[in-house]
């Protein structure tokens, strides 16, 4: 081989990283085939334990979860299990979401071994004993978006992540379905484990389903993933999702879809090209089915659908109605199912979702955007958070990006669910800011956020009765009456972040009934 | 008409939210004979209570004959509900027998003496062959309705999709209301989920003459709404014949034509049913008739 002196380069001192001749004993040739490497080299760990030893997990560091598997989830028992048994202690839980299925981490967090949690919601008895004080350390709560944002400004540092995947080869590559060896175990979009896997330290896949390498599509590229542990299972097929989302039959959630609807038509976003995301509560999914009548007449077809995606968005998108579609979270199977077979259903992570820190994030994109709501206030301040007995009982989810974002933020809610009003003076806990709700649509009537007089306006012509908000909760408490106020301790049990980390509200321990 | 159970407070509680003309609430076949109190005693208080605004408030009372039935009108009638809907009504006695209640009622807590409304509905094969007095029997009276569930059983056959069972009490209850210058209410549609069975239904009722539909759900709302407004081509038309006449009022002029045609008094009648729709639907304001 030539003899080359690097100092003869001319400006070899500008050339940065110039500065070493090729040696034949750094090069590293491989002749096994991709199959040996596959069966030899790969990232397949023979057990969890041994996972989460490789990681290097150690006491006092933050370990995350999805919840793409709802209430179907085995994946964030088993390792907490796991990391009992090894005998870890003091870990801050990151999940993106916690639903009922994960009450076994109330033992875990009396035994010290999680001492802290962040989370966008959570429900069920785990939810009921931190409301009623089961830890020191409040819970933060933060948005989809905030929870993107906080990971990739370092505010929120992930050391192991610890993520379910229905399918991933031996590398890594994981998705939420399979097109090699579709078990039957799927939950569509990956989202926000995505985020998880680019900025955690270590990333743990976990799988019952290891499918020949490259697992094409993927959710989550092998480049950011450490290791792989086959289980048994993920998690139960019917909790992860069911069939297909129904339409409503209630028929008052229907009146107030059919005015949504109308309210959409009259707001000026109504134009071929427009982009919509939809909630799935009952009135904001059967908004869908009204929408699809004023747009097949108008001929207006929408750019895309945005977020959570069900099966009602995915059968407008196959008539052509949405063009695309941007799905961090699949809701049903009709959705998973597309998200695998329909070209331009693509999936996208919390980030790209909603973080309002990144180069560019889809909910900024949004024009109408369907929400609902636990309560609403006159200030048009929403909680989807605490209940009117101030347990904590929802999930933020996209609610405060989805709101910031969208040219248009419709909250669709009845005026009265039982006894319990749901407009009021004061919501229990704001978690979406008043000054980004637009427009309230409830079985009695419309009302709009005085900040939008050009939305006022539109309304009007459009005929549409609107109502001031504070006569939509005097009707409420006409019918319902005034309650009682909900008595708390002083104990903060919850901090509600903001989408920039701020905190928007707190939540406080509420008084057993046991203590008066 | 919608009906709405009377030991159901969840629904009785929001009904007038629903676009509907008005609302029946029944303390009778919906309730089991063991909640005919509790029905009574909610109805009384949702009357009483809530604001259902301008709708028309129904009751459907249990056969005055019996205990039940006349626990029900002492209350339904201090409620102030607007109508009371006699049910399973056969003979022209068991109208004047319930009126006879009513006045003695309002005279007992100091109401206006015919305050209270009636309507009668027809379920039986002698309630329709008699329908024709029944429809007079009564000053109170403002509609019959025929109820087919009953009809049908006693006939000794079942609905069919076609209705065709229905025809001769469908025609007989029609020409009796027409004759006695009262409403004619077309029975239930119970497959809640066969939207399109009952658009049939609707349009059918609505060819014959009938004035409305007894309803049992929300979602059937929408559908007779749309039936029975008029369409712009029909209101354009009945416009410009109303336009015609004041026109040829103006010039004093006896024979007045449209286009050709000439305008007589059925047709001129015909025009402001359909405007007096339009308006009921809000499909026509009183600039477009200007």
């Amino acid at each position: 081989m030539k003899k080359i002196d690097i100092a003869s380069i001319p400006h070899v001192s500008e050339l940065e990283g110039i500065k070493k001749v090729f040696d034949e004993s750094d090069v590293y040739k491989d002749y096994k085939t991709c199959r040996e490497r596959e069966q030899s080299e790969n990232k397949i760990v023979p057990s969890l334990e041994e996972a989460i030893r490789r990681s290097g997990l150690k006491d006092g560091m933050t370990i995350s979860f999805h919840h793409h598997f709802r209430d179907g989830d085995f994946v964030l028992n088993m390792v907490m299990d796991t990391i009992d048994r090894m005998g870890f202690k003091n870990l801050t839980l990151a999940a993106s979401s916690l639903t009922t299925i994960h009450e076994p981490l109330i033992e875990h967090i009396k035994n010290g071994v999680i001492h802290r949690i962040e989370t966008s919601g959570m429900r069920g008895e785990l939810a009921e004993q931190v409301s009623r004080g089961l830890m020191d350390v409040p819970v933060v709560f933060r948005s989809h978006g905030g929870r993107a944002a906080a990971i990739e400004s370092g505010l929120l540092k992930i050391d192991v992540a610890f993520l379910g995947a229905p399918s991933c080869d031996a590398f890594g590559n994981a998705n939420g379905y399979s097109r090699d060896n579709d078990t039957g175990v799927i939950c569509g979009s990956m989202g926000y484990a995505k985020t998880d896997a680019q900025y955690a330290d270590k990333v743990i896949i976990l799988t019952d389903n290891i499918v020949p390498y490259p697992n094409v599509p993927f959710g989550i590229p092998e480049s950011d993933v450490d290791y792989v542990v086959k289980v048994d299972k993920i998690g139960d097929p019917a909790g992860i999702m069911s069939g297909a989302t129904r339409f409503t039959k209630n028929p008052k959630e229907l009146m107030i879809a059919e005015t949504a609807s109308d309210v959409i038509e009259a707001s000026g976003c109504f134009e071929d090209g427009f982009s919509i995301q939809m909630g799935t509560g009952g009135a904001s999914l059967a908004t869908a089915r009204f929408l699809r009548e004023k747009m097949l007449k108008k001929n207006i077809k929408a750019r895309f659908a945005l977020g959570g995606i069900t099966g009602q968005i995915v059968q407008l998108h196959e008539e052509g109605l949405i063009k695309k579609i941007l799905d961090v979270q699949s809701f049903d199977l009709d959705a998973a199912k597309s998200l695998k077979d329909n070209r331009f259903h693509q999936q996208i992570s919390a980030s790209y979702y909603a973080s309002p820190n990144n180069k560019g994030t889809a909910a900024n994109q949004l024009d109408i955007v369907i929400l609902s709501a636990l309560e609403v206030d006159t200030d048009f301040n929403v909680n989807v958070l605490t209940g009117s007995d101030g347990v904590i009982r929802g999930a933020i989810g996209g609610h405060q990006d989805t709101a910031a974002g969208a040219a248009v933020t419709i909250i669709t809610c009845p005026l009265t669910r039982g006894r319990i009003a749901t407009i009021v003076d004061h919501v229990n806990t704001i978690v979406t800011p008043g000054s980004t709700i637009d427009v309230v649509v409830t079985d009695q009537g419309v009302a709009v956020n005085p900040r939008r007089t050009d939305l006022k306006t539109l309304l009007s012509k459009a005929g549409i009765h609107l109502v001031p908000i504070e006569e939509l909760k005097e009707k409420a408490m006409r019918i319902v009456g005034e309650p009682a106020p909900i008595e708390y301790t002083d104990k903060v049990v919850g901090v509600v972040t903001y989408r920039n980390s701020s905190v928007i509200d707190l939540i406080y321990q509420v008084k057993d009934s046991a203590e008066e | 008409m919608m009906f709405v159970p009377g030991n159901n407070p969840g629904m009785i509680k929001d009904a007038y939210i629903y676009n509907c003309d008005s609302l029946m609430f029944d303390l009778e076949d919906s309730v089991s004979i063991t909640e005919k109190d509790a029905a009574r005693s909610l109805v009384f208080h949702a009357l009483t209570t809530i604001d259902y605004g301008e709708k028309e408030i129904v009751v459907r009372v249990n056969d005055p004959e019996t205990d039940t039935g006349i626990a029900d009108l002492e209350a339904m009638v201090r409620a102030h509900a607007d109508v009371i809907r006699l049910p399973k009504t056969a003979t022209v006695h068991d109208v004047t027998f319930c009126d006879e209640q009513i006045t003695r009622i309002e005279k007992a807590i100091g109401m206006k003496a015919g305050t209270t409304h009636m309507m009668a509905a027809i379920e039986s094969a002698e309630g329709v062959l008699n329908a024709r007095d029944i429809a007079k029997a009564s000053k109170r009276l403002i509609g019959i309705a025929l109820g087919a569930e009953d009809y049908v059983t006693d006939l000794k056959t079942n609905r069919s999709p076609e209705g065709t069972e229905l025809f001769f009490a469908r025609c007989m209850i029609l020409q009796a209301a027409r004759a006695a210058g009262i409403a004619a209410l077309d029975t239930v549609y119970s497959d809640v989920n066969n939207e399109e069975g009952f658009i049939a239904e609707v349009k059918l009722i609505k060819q014959l003459g009938f004035d409305g539909k007894s309803i049992i759900n929300p979602r059937q709302i929408k559908p007779v709404i749309d039936v029975f407004t008029p369409t712009q081509k029909e209101i354009d038309k009945s416009l410009a014949i109303m336009a015609a006449i004041e026109e040829a009022h103006k010039k004093g002029s006896g024979v007045i034509s449209l286009n050709g045609k000439m305008i007589d008094k059925p047709v001129v009648m015909r025009a402001e049913r359909v405007l007096h729709l339009a308006r009921a639907a809000k499909v026509l304001g009183q600039e477009a008739e200007k």
